[in-house]
């Protein structure tokens, strides 16, 4: 338990390890630690950044979806409304034509049986005075009797 | 375990309490003389402790760390704090930082040599013709004081430093009691016993536990060295295993313990040197 000049050489050399650790030690350890927490702050604010696009892209597709969806819900609504339409209309133009043609066809048959009416009422004259011609066993002159049988045909109308 | 240079417990004991000097001191205080072994076991911890740091602090990564760099990671980010929340000037932070650093592992280290066992390098150095050596430092007073020297005069250097040589001057005369003229003798008397009594302390404390720790290992290996063939000295060699193995778990605690308390002193003085009265 002496005291003598080792004290000294212990306050020096406590020094000079301490301006040593200062220099040399200390520095570049700390520089480290801030370059790796600032790492660390980056990598978690990256983290949180990406977690936030994530959630806005989510948002995004589910909007995507809902919009497609009902852009397709219209259009099919669409569509079958214009089917509907279509299946009208060839309806009517069906219906149309059925009438149109019934109608054509009644004319035709109207015009053809005043034809053959007509033809039958040329022919009537004829016949009457085939057939009296027939009954009286002579011949008679169609253009005698022609009021008369000007009056048979007007009567046959 | 005695050696031949200690036929008795007494011889033992005193043996392993005298230093290797440059010459023989005659008085209590003799400012010729230096401890070699207190010397060269301090500079080559210390030696080894900036080296081994330099050397990972020049490849220290930001990256992943090993497991050595994360180890002293820890340690530097503990000593760092403890300074930011003591010491409040970033400049003075600068040096005093490190300086903690340094002082705590340097003690850890020195205060470490205490674990190994307390026969094995003096009987080494005696095998190689040198007979008498101390191999933990901070047993020595001259060590422990060296440093609480160190930090006094660091304190001195921050004080004027920070505060301006007029200021501090005026308060070493004015605190702690107050301005009247008659009191300036009393508060710096105060001021005196106060810097003597941090300084002296803060040695002491640390070459006490040390010295008595020491002293223990010493005891318990005598218990050892009972062994003589008979049942009784077979149960002081089992008592001197079971003691040893608890004192030297226990020592771990001081050792780091002594070493951080050391380092937290330093810097309260520090900081204390700082603030004004």
């Amino acid at each position: 338990m002496n005291l003598n000049a080792t004290l000294f050489a212990q306050l020096v050399v406590f020094f000079i390890l301490a301006w040593f650790t200062m220099k040399f030690v200390w520095p570049p350890i700390m520089k480290a630690l801030d370059e790796r927490a600032k790492k660390i702050a980056d990598g978690l604010s990256a983290a949180d950044k990406a977690k936030a696009d994530l959630a806005l892209a989510e948002k995004k597709v589910v909007e995507e979806l809902k919009k497609a969806r009902e852009s397709a819900t219209e259009l099919r609504a669409g569509a079958e409304k214009q089917g509907a339409q279509l299946i009208e209309e060839a309806r009517q133009e069906s219906a149309r034509i059925i009438t149109q043609a019934r109608q054509a066809a009644e004319a035709e048959a109207g015009v053809a049986a005043q034809r053959a009416k007509e033809a039958l009422r040329e022919q009537v004259a004829v016949l009457a005075v085939a057939g009296a011609e027939r009954i009286l066993r002579k011949e008679i002159n169609a253009q005698v009797h022609a009021d008369l049988l000007a009056n048979l045909k007007q009567e046959l109308k | 375990m005695a050696t031949e240079h200690a036929t008795t417990a007494s011889d033992y004991i005193i043996h392993h309490l005298t230093f290797l000097t440059s010459k023989k001191q005659e008085s209590l205080v003799d400012w010729s003389v230096l401890h070699l072994d207190t010397l060269f076991y301090s500079i080559a911890l210390g030696l080894l402790a900036v080296f081994v740091l330099a050397r990972l602090a020049s490849r220290a990564t930001s990256g992943v760390p090993g497991r050595f760099q994360a180890a002293v990671e820890i340690v530097i980010e503990m000593v760092d704090n403890q300074t930011k929340s003591i010491v409040h000037s970033p400049e003075s932070r600068q040096f005093v930082a490190p300086l903690a650093l340094t002082v705590f592992i340097w003690i850890f280290l020195m205060n470490a040599m205490d674990l190994l066992p307390v026969d094995l390098i003096p009987t080494v150095g005696s095998a190689a013709g040198i007979h008498y050596m101390r191999v933990v430092p901070t047993a020595d007073l001259n060590a422990t004081l060296g440093m609480s020297t160190g930090v006094l005069l660091l304190c001195l250097y921050y004080s004027v430093k920070i505060k301006g040589l007029g200021h501090w001057v005026h308060e070493l005369f004015t605190a702690p009691f107050g301005a009247h003229p008659l009191l300036w003798p009393v508060n710096f008397a105060m001021q005196l016993i106060e810097f003597v009594a941090k300084t002296v302390s803060h040695g002491m404390r640390l070459f006490g536990n040390m010295y008595a720790g020491e002293l223990i290992f010493m005891l318990i290996a005598l218990m050892g060295a009972a062994w003589a063939g008979t049942v009784g000295s077979g149960l002081l060699w089992i008592g001197g295993v079971f003691a040893g193995t608890i004192w030297a778990i226990f020592h771990i605690l001081i050792i780091t313990l002594q070493a951080f308390i050391f380092m937290m002193l330093t810097l309260v003085y520090v900081g204390q040197a700082h603030e004004s009265h």
